[in-house]
C-alpha cells in the first residue's frame, strides 16, 4: 500500500527540524484568554496582539457585542440549512442591506466565510473558454476560484501594469474575460495601482473583481478600500470582502451592480451546498458594518498607528516589505526561516504576538513576520512595541 | 514558425535561466532536472510568452512537463 502522507514527508521534517531546536510551534499558539482587541493571554503570558487583522477593533465594541446576545437569545445558535432553503433569517437580509448602504451598490450576497466568497464567486463566473488574467501573488482562495472553475488561467508578475496589458490583448477575441486584483496585498501590505490596472481592463474589455479584505473600513474616504480611495470604485464590476478583518466576526460577501447578479444565488455551489451563518453572527456583522461607516476618527488613528511602526521599525535597521506604510500591514523581511522563528519566539517571550508567514503563503521564498496593526492600540502600545522588536532582534542578530 | 525554428528560439531564451548550466534535452524536466521554483517558472514563461506573443495559461502548464513538450505547446500556440 502507497501512503498516502508520503507527499507530506518534507514539510513533516522541516517541522521536526525547526522544533528539536527548542523553539515555541509558531503555528500552535492558543490563546488563553483575550482581555481586549489588542491583548490576549498566549501560552501563559500576557500578550500585545500584532497579528490578527483585527484592524478597527471592533470585537469587543459593546453594540456589536450586545446585537449578538440578543439574536442568540430570539433567534437561536444557528439556522442548521442552506441560504436558498431555510437558512435566510432576516438577519441575513439585514445584514445584506447594510452592506449595500456601506458600499452604495445595488446587491450583495453573504457567503459562510470570505474564502468561499472568492471559490464561489470565481469559479461561477468564469467558466470553459473564459480566461481570468490574475496576478500572481493573489491569495489562496482567488487560487482556488480559479482551479475550481474551468476557465483559462493567466497570470501576470505582481502589480505589473504593462505584463497585465500584454495578456490580455493576446486574450482570442469574443472570450470572456475576467481580471481579479486585490487592493492590499495581505503578504507585503503593498497596495495595488488600481485606478490604472482597472482602466487597462476595461479598455480590453475585461470584468473586474477587487478583493478588498485587507482595506474595508479603514482605507478610503468611507472605508470601502482601495478603490475608493484611488477614486475607481464605480469602474469595478465585483467587490469581495469578509467579516472577519475590520467587520470583526466571520463571514464572506460581494457587492456588485451588476443587473443579473442576483441568479449567482441559485447557481453558485460554494453558496448554496453550505449552512448559513448563525443569527448572532449576521447580527454582529451587521452593527460592525453600520458602526464602520461613521469610523474616521478611528481610521486616523490607525493610520497613525501604522505610520508610527513602519518609521521605528525602518529607523532601528529592520527590512521593512514597502518603502512606507501602505496599509494596516507592515511586513519585517526575515533572513531565512530559521532566524524568523527565532525572532518569533523571541518577540512572544517579549509578549508580543505577531504572524510569521514563510513560503509557499509568501512571495518570492520570503520569511516574513507580519504586523497588522488595531484602531484601538494606543501610540504608547505601538511605542512599547518597536522596543520589543528593537531587544528581540538584538537578541537574535537581525539588527 | 515550424518547430526546429521554435527549439531554436527557445534554446536562446532559456539559457539565462538555466543558471546551473545543465545539458538540456528533450527529456529534461522542469521541476526535477532543472530545480525551478515557481518564480523562476513563472519569469520564464513571461520570457516566452513575450517573445512569441502567445498566452500559455495555467491549465496548459500543467500539461508541460519536460523540454520537449514545451517546443510543441509553443509551436502549436503559435497556431
Amino acid at each position: 500500500m502507497t501512503d498516502l502522507f508520503s507527499k507530506f514527508d518534507p514539510l513533516i521534517e522541516q517541522r521536526r527540524a525547526l522544533l528539536a531546536g527548542g523553539v515555541e510551534d509558531p503555528f500552535n499558539l492558543v490563546m488563553e484568554r483575550v482581555i481586549s482587541p489588542t491583548v490576549a493571554v498566549c501560552n501563559g503570558r500576557e500578550t500585545i496582539l500584532l497579528g490578527t487583522y483585527n484592524y478597527m477593533g471592533m470585537t469587543f465594541d459593546p453594540d456589536v457585542i450586545a446585537a449578538g446576545k440578543e439574536a442568540l437569545d430570539d433567534y437561536g445558535s444557528g439556522t442548521t440549512g442552506s441560504r436558498v432553503l431555510n437558512g435566510t433569517y432576516a438577519g441575513h437580509k439585514a445584514c445584506e442591506q447594510a452592506l449595500k448602504d456601506f458600499y452604495g451598490m445595488d446587491h450583495a450576497m453573504v457567503f459562510s466565510t470570505g474564502y468561499q466568497a472568492n471559490l464561489g464567486i470565481i469559479s461561477t463566473m468564469a467558466g470553459k473558454g473564459d480566461y481570468i488574467v490574475l496576478d500572481i501573488d493573489s491569495h489562496a482562495s482567488i487560487w482556488d476560484g480559479c482551479k475550481m472553475g474551468d476557465a483559462e488561467v493567466v497570470p501576470f508578475k505582481h502589480n505589473d501594469i504593462v505584463a497585465m496589458e500584454k495578456r490580455l490583448k493576446r486574450i482570442p477575441e469574443g472570450a470572456g474575460k475576467l481580471v481579479i486584483l486585490e487592493g492590499v496585498y495581505s503578504m507585503l501590505g503593498d497596495i495595488a495601482p488600481l485606478k490604472e490596472m482597472i482602466r487597462v481592463a476595461k479598455e480590453n474589455g475585461a470584468m473586474v473583481l477587487v478583493d478588498e479584505a485587507h482595506s474595508m473600513g479603514f482605507i478610503g474616504p468611507n472605508g470601502r478600500g482601495v478603490a475608493e480611495d484611488q477614486g475607481c470604485l464605480d469602474d469595478v464590476d465585483f467587490v469581495i470582502g469578509t467579516f472577519s478583518k475590520s467587520v470583526g466576526t466571520v463571514g464572506g460577501f460581494c457587492v456588485s451592480n451588476h443587473p443579473k447578479f442576483e441568479i449567482l444565488r441559485l447557481v453558485c455551489r460554494p453558496y448554496v451546498f453550505t449552512a448559513s451563518l448563525p443569527p448572532s453572527v449576521m447580527h454582529t456583522a451587521t452593527t460592525s458594518i453600520r458602526k464602520l461607516m461613521h469610523g474616521a476618527n478611528k481610521r486616523a488613528h490607525l493610520w497613525e498607528n501604522s505610520k508610527t511602526l513602519h518609521k521605528g521599525l525602518r529607523d532601528k535597521g529592520f527590512t521593512l516589505g514597502t518603502p512606507e506604510a501602505q496599509s494596516a500591514i507592515i511586513a519585517v523581511i526575515m533572513p531565512d526561516l530559521e532566524r524568523g522563528a527565532a525572532m518569533w519566539e523571541a518577540l512572544l517571550h517579549e509578549g508580543l504576538y505577531v504572524n510569521l508567514a514563510r513560503p509557499p503563503a509568501t512571495p518570492a521564498g520570503m520569511t516574513l513576520l507580519r504586523c497588522s496593526l488595531c484602531a484601538e492600540h494606543s501610540a504608547e502600545q505601538v511605542q512599547t512595541i518597536i522596543g520589543m522588536f528593537e531587544r528581540a532582534g538584538k537578541a537574535v542578530g537581525i539588527i | 514558425m515550424d518547430r526546429a525554428a521554435t527549439a531554436e528560439k527557445i534554446a536562446e531564451l532559456v539559457e539565462p535561466f538555466n543558471k546551473k548550466g545543465i545539458a538540456i534535452t528533450e527529456a529534461t524536466t522542469f521541476a526535477g532536472d532543472l530545480e525551478w521554483d515557481s518564480l523562476t517558472v513563472m519569469d520564464f514563461v513571461a520570457a516566452i510568452e513575450d517573445d512569441f506573443d502567445i498566452i500559455i495559461s495555467m491549465n496548459q502548464q500543467a500539461e508541460i512537463e519536460n523540454y520537449g513538450q514545451l517546443i510543441d505547446a509553443v509551436t502549436k500556440l503559435q497556431g
